[in-house]
């Protein structure tokens, strides 16, 4: 087939010129990798490991530790997380085992709609709309109940863990959830069926036959919402406060990886950009581990979904 | 015996209700988001909002004009490099799906598809800001691009695929070459797949705000050329929304839902170009 006529060159040409465009992207990856890791040398060599635990953010003295920022990360995506997977699968379970078949498509594609709206329109909406909500309606009751516990102790001065929570949780949900109707989808229906055959009820057929045969699928989605989480930045930078210290309280301000990157990265120089360039290392490292992960555990049960690209 | 069938059917409504819940909670923040979005931002569209650029800070009037401009210049920018890459990327991985290297390219744009997008705004300050010695418009449209290409590399990919073989081999036996059957029947037959898989991107991209911070940087004033630091919607809600002025506050609004309904308008010409291929048959 591959000849030395016309035919055969244009074809030589042709594959050689899609290679070529293919390899920006694994060239993409590498610039991105060993420039990171080589911006971020200077912070890595001056503070070591002690960088990932240390608490001090101090331009002045030269002294920089990610410890609050990491912990924000997780504290604010496990909020998120704990908000967002309940009615992600709920909903799931509604439009794929539930729901008039005239439902499903409607619902589903509104519930996707959250995935369109820009991260910074979710910011602005929470400044102005759901912290007034939470100064008014939410946190004094809360607290007057359990100000107590080192959960809601401290001021509340809007921006807070809580605010970002909330904005996160509700950013995360169409992910989850699709991805949740996806592998639900694809369980197959011998399943349901054996279930009602034996007499289930339709929520028994679900909770003793489509959930556990879908589990990895579903733990993999709240995983892949996870890795959302973790990595957004405007709108939690709009919301959190912004604060280099670390606090277990949900109403007090925090600080997250990618809002320092997005927050102080235009005004570092020296050590400080090295130690943000090592913060956005270990941000991508982590996101990383997390998207592999949740992609490893959707595909043994939907094999097929292409995970992620296909929400607007 | 009865009250047992009973007490299990009312748990399978009280589970079935939970969800109807779930599925109403959902669209709750929804609606209040769109709610909000026009409430507020209706009010300052006007003339003004469309065609005069921002007060000085802590003045009242103006408008977004600079920003609107930016937006279509920055994903302009985006479109015209991510998209044909990313094309081109999919079509091979379609073409030549086993090789070694279609593996690798496939894993890593998976891998890049569920990367923070504040990372790639560092990626291309770090190759293109830097070097150039300057924010630009321009760098903010390759930040964009690098969003994208993992994106559109994938779809084209899955659209090209869907194309049944048998056309691939008739054109082959009728003598075509390679490259003409890849570009003149595969991709023919998959492009209204593959236009929708580019508008569902360029819409994504159009909304983004952190790979712009460190690239496209803003700009208060109205430019057009690509090489100065240019203003886009999104950085102009993320700048008026912090700040202490409340005419900036309105205008972050109107912004809002000026970007709000450009991703949706990007987004439902995605779906019509779906439905136009389902009924052209």
């Amino acid at each position: 087939m591959r000849g030395t006529t016309g035919a055969g060159r244009g074809d030589v040409a042709f594959r050689l010129i899609l290679t070529g465009l293919a390899a920006l992207v694994p060239l993409i990856f590498l610039g991105l990798v060993t420039q990171l890791a080589w911006s971020a040398w200077p912070s890595i060599r001056a503070f070591g490991f002690r960088f990932l635990v240390s608490g001090t953010w101090d331009p002045v003295a030269g002294e920089f530790g990610a410890g609050p920022m990491i912990f924000g990360t997780l504290y604010s995506s496990l909020i998120a997380l704990v908000l967002a997977v309940p009615l992600a699968v709920g909903v799931a379970i509604f439009l794929t085992e539930f729901a008039p078949q005239w439902i499903r498509r409607p619902v589903g594609t509104l519930v996707e709609l959250l995935a369109a709206i820009p991260s910074v329109v979710y910011g602005l909406w929470g400044v102005f709309v759901l912290i007034p909500l939470l100064r008014a309606y939410v946190v004094p009751p809360l607290q007057a109940v359990l100000g107590w516990t080192p959960l809601f102790s401290g001021t509340f001065f809007g921006n807070s863990m809580l605010a970002a929570g909330i904005i996160l949780a509700i950013m995360i949900l169409p992910y989850i959830s699709s991805v949740s109707r996806e592998v639900l989808a694809a369980v197959p229906s011998s399943q349901r069926e054996a279930a009602l055959a034996l007499g289930a009820t339709r929520w028994e057929a679900v909770w003793s036959a489509v959930l556990p045969y879908a589990r990895p699928g579903l733990v993999g989605a709240v995983v892949l919402g996870l890795g959302r989480a973790l990595g957004e930045t405007m709108a939690v930078v709009m919301v959190i406060g912004n604060r280099h210290e670390l606090s277990a309280s949900l109403v007090e301000p925090g600080y997250t990886m990618a809002a320092v990157i997005a927050n102080e990265f235009n005004e570092a120089a020296g050590l400080q950009r090295a130690a943000l360039f090592e913060i956005g290392l270990v941000l991508f490292a982590v996101t990383l581990a997390v998207n592999a992960f949740a992609r490893l555990l959707v595909w043994r049960v939907a094999r097929d979904s292409a995970v992620g690209s296909t929400a607007l | 015996m009865i009250s047992r069938v009973a007490r299990r059917r009312l748990q399978s409504h009280v589970m079935t209700g939970l969800t109807v819940v779930a599925a109403l909670l959902a669209l709750l923040p929804l609606f209040a988001i769109f709610a909000d979005l026009v409430l507020k931002g209706a009010s300052s569209l006007n003339w003004d909002f469309f065609v005069r650029n921002p007060p000085a800070a802590g003045a009242t009037g103006g408008g977004v004009a600079n920003a609107i401009v930016g937006t279509l210049l920055v994903v302009g920018v985006g479109g015209l490099i991510g998209l044909p890459v990313g094309i081109g990327a999919g079509v091979y991985l379609a073409e030549y799906p086993h090789t070694p290297f279609a593996r690798t390219v496939r894993f890593v744009a998976d891998v890049l598809n569920g990367t923070p997008s504040v990372i790639a705004g560092i990626f291309v300050w770090i190759w293109v800001v830097r070097p150039m010695g300057h924010f630009s418009g321009f760098s903010g449209g390759v930040a964009l691009a690098v969003l994208m290409l993992p994106m559109v590399t994938r779809t084209t990919e899955e659209m090209v695929r869907l194309v049944p073989q048998s056309l691939r081999e008739a054109a082959l036996a009728l003598g075509y070459p390679r490259w003409r059957t890849t570009l003149q029947v595969m991709v023919r037959t998959a492009w209204p797949g593959i236009l929708t898989g580019a508008l569902v991107a360029v819409a994504r991209i159009a909304g983004e705000t952190a790979p712009l911070l460190f690239t496209a940087l803003g700009n208060l004033n109205f430019k057009t050329d690509l090489l100065q630091p240019m203003q886009t919607l999104s950085l102009q809600i993320y700048v008026f929304a912090t700040s202490p002025f409340a005419a900036w506050h309105r205008l972050a609004w109107g912004a809002a839902l000026v970007l709000m309904a450009m991703v949706l308008v990007i987004g439902l010409l995605a779906r019509a170009v779906t439905r136009s291929r389902l009924t052209d048959g």
